[in-house]
């Protein structure tokens, strides 16, 4: 079967979920731009995302190893860092401003553009139709809006870097009075400006993108794809959305607000305000702790925007290659609704110590400490799904038990920081750093590495290199580990985040010589990265090509199309289905595609 | 040069991965891809086992590098802190059994379960029993911690002792003003627009009586060992944090929030010196709570003395009054009279009642 044979659904109106095999057979020419440029392939569109978040990926590990620089090596001098930084490194030395302009948009980057568009852009956009057996999404055109409104926003956030007093450098939670205040901040000049720009056309992309998703999954099920014959990474997707939806709206008329307390003289978070060289403000009234409680109202579902589709993906993965069932299907679901229904009534364990109500407080510790039981339950669950598997250590399935185990070490901490007694003296310090790279930051990159390992055949009908793909596996554990698992003494000791030298400081000076091992480490880990990226890149043109079409002997119906699918995905008829995704092992089958029809003497699960 | 070397040496590494990668793709055609899958399985699933070996190791090491540095083996500075240290305590060890167990089933199973051409899996699709079993068993370990954290919490956030003193400590770009109620043991009204910063840095209303014995610092705030303080927080700018590591308290510093936060000071910073080893030990503030691009800078320092040490510094303080107005100082008027230690009130009272 031939690319050409596949039939190309006119957009926007050609799906035909419902009347299968209702087709035009005919070619569309599609020109250069309307296949790679504008395009409304959901296939496309998903590859426009992972790849924007690539490069994003790029600058902001790249950011992160000049930080790590000045952290490890604060004496030293690189004269190279000022050919490349001019003034932000005079001498050779990353100056504070760059330094903190670095952090922040580190922070901003990796959450929103790496790991929330590049993540569920990506595998929402590739893998639900796909899985669901949908043509496209239910609207390709405003699936093309949403990744252009992400590109604007990068193209904004990328020229923020370029004027003249620097990016936005108050921290990527961008806290008023110091976000609100130019006089405060060189940054919180132009610099906050563009950032609030490109995070509110952000905002705008990852709406238009959520409200498709979940209009796809709900009413393009192809038939017989009940919602409890959904893969879990479809539902985990589903939920993803639904919290985007319902939080990334908070967060923008938080930046309304600032926009208003920036532009306009309003109030709403600035009062009691003398500024040095400045003097007095007339801003009175207002509550800069009102922005925190917007702002962490989508900062703490983001935590799970940012989780879920790793975990779902690491639970379809795990179980086609434990040639397993997933243990606890509804469980799993059930878990996924808990942890999305707790994200939202949880925002507060970030402000234990604003000054917040003390009672208050207990409510969030109680919600925030419940989230665990849910997170365990999908732990155990992963793990009886290995027991007694038959393990292939293919490169996506190797991260995802790398998931697991950083999800694991990662999500204990969170018992540490929701306990708002013990987070008193544990916040804003390293171990909260540790914390939340471990469990959000590096699990969630594994997630999304083990989705581009496992899925780039469908993607690009070749396979990449086995050999850079396992280097690139036990670099990136090791290194990770070895990163952040030492972080948790320094923020013991109780040093704080975000500081640019600590040598002055009598009580954190002797990690000197520690700092400088992280930041040696970051910069192998780093360059592993590349391995990977030239890995992707390279298999892209030249990889082995796929020759079957399910190579993994998966259930799920991305493998049931063409290895090189089209626009529409399936030629001729969608796929019907009659069963749940992971009948593996099953009546000694090695697996049962979700499209075979149960037969008169299979026992039923 | 060395710059260059780098690079190429980096390159020259990549390139070097990138062939022998290749290589043994081609190999693997060779040889059979089935058969060298097989084989690159077996080498992942060993590989597992040693991570977890080596990883329990490293974790093992790391503690023992870095255990010395961190606050826990010299204990709480106060005595409020204690309970943060044995509830962390009590973490550590739920957590810890968990992250070890946890971590050894996942590799040893990834180990054990590697494929084999022998195996039947089991379809175990899902067991009420065993689900019950880890819902309820973290639920119960979570509602125990959940139990002795708000105690604490309530302790900590709740009203200090009566006896407790009180300061308040300002936040600014970046540095911390203190300021001590005077003899009447209580503060003075303030209004940020009357900040000053030659004369008023905190913005103190002189119409306030109560405003002119106030004794304002910035380089050090002096305690007591034993005796309950209580900090008032506020802030003149941006939000800072006023980061106590050795006494284990944290609490923000919001411009028109006023916050607070109280402990007792159990050693003097004296006795921290012996106890420590450390002829430099100081108790320092840390802004925890990004304030700009001078934040890693903004320290205080709290020196931690007895009560009659303590009453000896406080003596030797000049009201902020005089400060803002050296015309009225009693010191400044007479100056061969040292021991005028009631007056200033008494003058100053006058002062703003002509006023």
């Amino acid at each position: 079967m031939s690319n050409e044979a596949v039939l190309h659904a006119p957009a926007g109106a050609g799906l035909h979920h419902e009347a299968h095999g209702d087709h035009h057979h005919e070619h569309h020419h599609e020109t250069f731009i309307s296949k790679y440029v504008f395009s409304m392939d959901h296939k496309m569109i998903a590859k426009q995302f992972l790849i924007t978040g690539m490069v994003w990926a790029v600058l902001g590990g790249l950011m992160s190893v000049l930080f790590r620089l000045q952290l490890g090596y604060p004496e030293a001098s690189f004269p190279w860092l000022e050919d490349i930084l001019g003034k932000w490194a005079e001498g050779g030395k990353i100056t504070p401003d760059a330094y903190y302009a670095l952090v922040t948009t580190h922070g901003t980057v990796l959450v929103f553009f790496v790991l929330t568009a590049g993540l569920s852009g990506t595998f929402a956009n590739f893998l639900i139709p796909l899985q669901i057996g949908a043509r496209d999404m239910a609207s390709p055109f405003m699936n093309m809006l949403s990744y252009w409104f992400f590109f604007a926003a990068s193209i904004v956030m990328l020229s923020s870097m370029f004027v003249e007093f620097g990016p936005f450098s108050g921290g990527w939670t961008a806290y008023p009075p110091l976000s609100a205040l130019a006089s405060a901040s060189p940054g919180s000049g132009t610099g906050m400006d563009l950032w609030l720009i490109a995070m509110a056309l952000f905002v705008v992309s990852s709406l238009l993108g959520g409200l498709n998703y979940i209009a796809t999954i709900l009413n393009m099920r192809t038939k017989g794809m009940s919602m409890t014959r959904l893969p879990l990474t479809i539902w985990a997707l589903f939920f993803t959305a639904v919290l985007g939806v319902l939080s990334f709206p908070v967060l923008f008329s938080g930046f309304i607000l600032l926009i208003f307390d920036r532009n306009f003289g309003t109030s709403f978070y600035l009062s009691d305000i003398f500024i040095n060289g400045v003097g007095a403000l007339p801003n009175e009234g207002g509550s800069a702790i009102l922005y925190q409680h917007l702002f962490w109202f989508l900062g703490h579902p983001e935590v799970y925007i940012i989780l879920l589709p790793a975990m779902g993906m690491a639970s379809e993965i795990l179980s086609v290659n434990s040639r397993k069932p997933i243990f606890g299907y509804m469980a799993m679901i059930g878990s996924l609704f808990a942890i999305a229904i707790l994200a939202f009534l949880v925002w507060a364990h970030h402000m234990f110590v604003t000054g917040l109500n003390p009672f208050l407080g207990s409510v969030f510790v109680l919600l925030t400490l419940l989230i665990a039981v849910p997170s365990a339950i999908k732990v155990f669950n992963w793990l009886t799904t290995l027991w007694r598997g038959n393990i292939r250590f293919t490169p996506g399935m190797m991260f995802s038990i790398g998931f697991v185990s950083l999800f694991i070490s990662g999500g204990l901490t969170g018992i540490w920081l929701g306990n708002s007694a013990l987070d008193i003296h544990l916040h804003d310090t390293y171990f909260v750093i540790a914390h939340f790279h471990i469990v959000m930051g590096v699990a969630s990159m594994f997630g999304m590495f083990a989705g581009i390992y496992h899925w780039f055949p469908k993607m690009y009908g070749r396979y990449m290199n086995n050999t850079l793909s396992y280097l690139h596996f036990w670099i990136t554990l090791a290194g990770a580990y070895m990163i952040f698992w030492p972080m948790h003494y320094q923020g013991l000791a109780g040093m704080p985040r975000r500081y640019y030298d600590y040598s002055v400081w009598e009580s954190f000076k002797q990690f000197a010589e520690l700092n400088r091992f992280i930041s040696t480490v970051a910069m192998i880990v780093f360059a592993a990265q590349l391995l990977f990226l030239f890995n992707f890149f390279y298999s892209i043109f030249k990889g082995r090509k796929v020759t079957t079409q399910n190579p993994y002997g998966s259930n799920t119906l991305e493998w049931t199309a063409p290895i090189n699918p089209g626009h529409g995905n399936w030629v001729g008829e969608i796929p019907e289905v009659h069963r749940w995704a992971y009948d593996y092992g099953k009546d000694g089958q090695e697996f049962i595609s979700q499209t075979t029809p149960v037969g008169a003497d299979e026992s039923s699960h | 040069m060395t710059a260059l070397l780098i690079t190429a040496v980096s390159l020259l590494i990549f390139v070097v991965i990138f062939q022998i990668s290749k290589a043994s793709e081609y190999v693997a055609i060779l040889k059979g891809e089935e058969h060298s899958r097989k084989q690159n399985n077996k080498i992942n699933g060993f590989l597992m086992v040693v991570f977890l070996v080596l990883g329990l190791i490293g974790v093992w090491y790391c503690n023992e590098v870095l255990y010395d540095k961190t606050l826990l083996p010299q204990g709480s500075a106060s005595v409020e802190g204690e309970r943060v240290d044995s509830m962390l305590w009590l973490t550590l060890a739920v957590t810890g059994f968990v992250f070890i167990g946890t971590q050894i089933v996942l590799f040893w199973f990834a180990y054990k379960y590697q494929e084999s051409d022998n195996r039947k899996v089991v379809f175990f699709a899902h067991s009420n029993k065993l689900e019950a079993i880890w819902t309820v068993i973290p639920a119960i370990a979570l509602t125990v911690l959940v139990v002795i954290g708000l105690r604490n919490w309530f302790l900590f956030t709740g009203e200090p002792p009566k006896e407790a003193m009180v300061v308040e400590i300002t936040g600014k770009q970046f540095g911390w003003i203190y300021r001590y109620p005077g003899k009447d043991g209580a503060f003075g009204k303030k209004y940020y627009k009357n900040i000053d910063n030659a004369s008023n840095s905190l913005g103190l209303i002189w119409d306030d009586q109560l405003a002119h014995d106030d004794l304002v610092m910035e380089q050090t705030m002096y305690l007591v060992k034993g005796r309950p303080v209580k900090l008032i927080i506020g802030s003149r700018d941006v939000i800072h944090d006023v980061g106590l590591p050795h006494f284990r308290m944290k609490m923000d510093a919001v411009p028109g929030i006023p916050t607070t936060m109280w402990f007792t000071p159990k050693y003097t910073t004296k006795e921290m010196k012996e106890k420590t080893g450390n002829p430099d030990f100081q108790f320092e503030i840390s802004c925890d709570q990004m304030c700009g691009n001078g934040h890693y800078s903004m320290k205080g320092i709290i020196e931690v003395v007895d009560q009659a040490e303590f009453d000896a510094k406080m003596a030797g303080q000049s009201p902020y009054y005089y400060t803002a107005f050296p015309d009225k100082d009693p010191a400044n008027a007479k100056k061969d009279t040292v021991k005028l230690v009631a007056k200033p009130v008494e003058l100053a009272s006058k002062v703003t009642a002509k006023l």
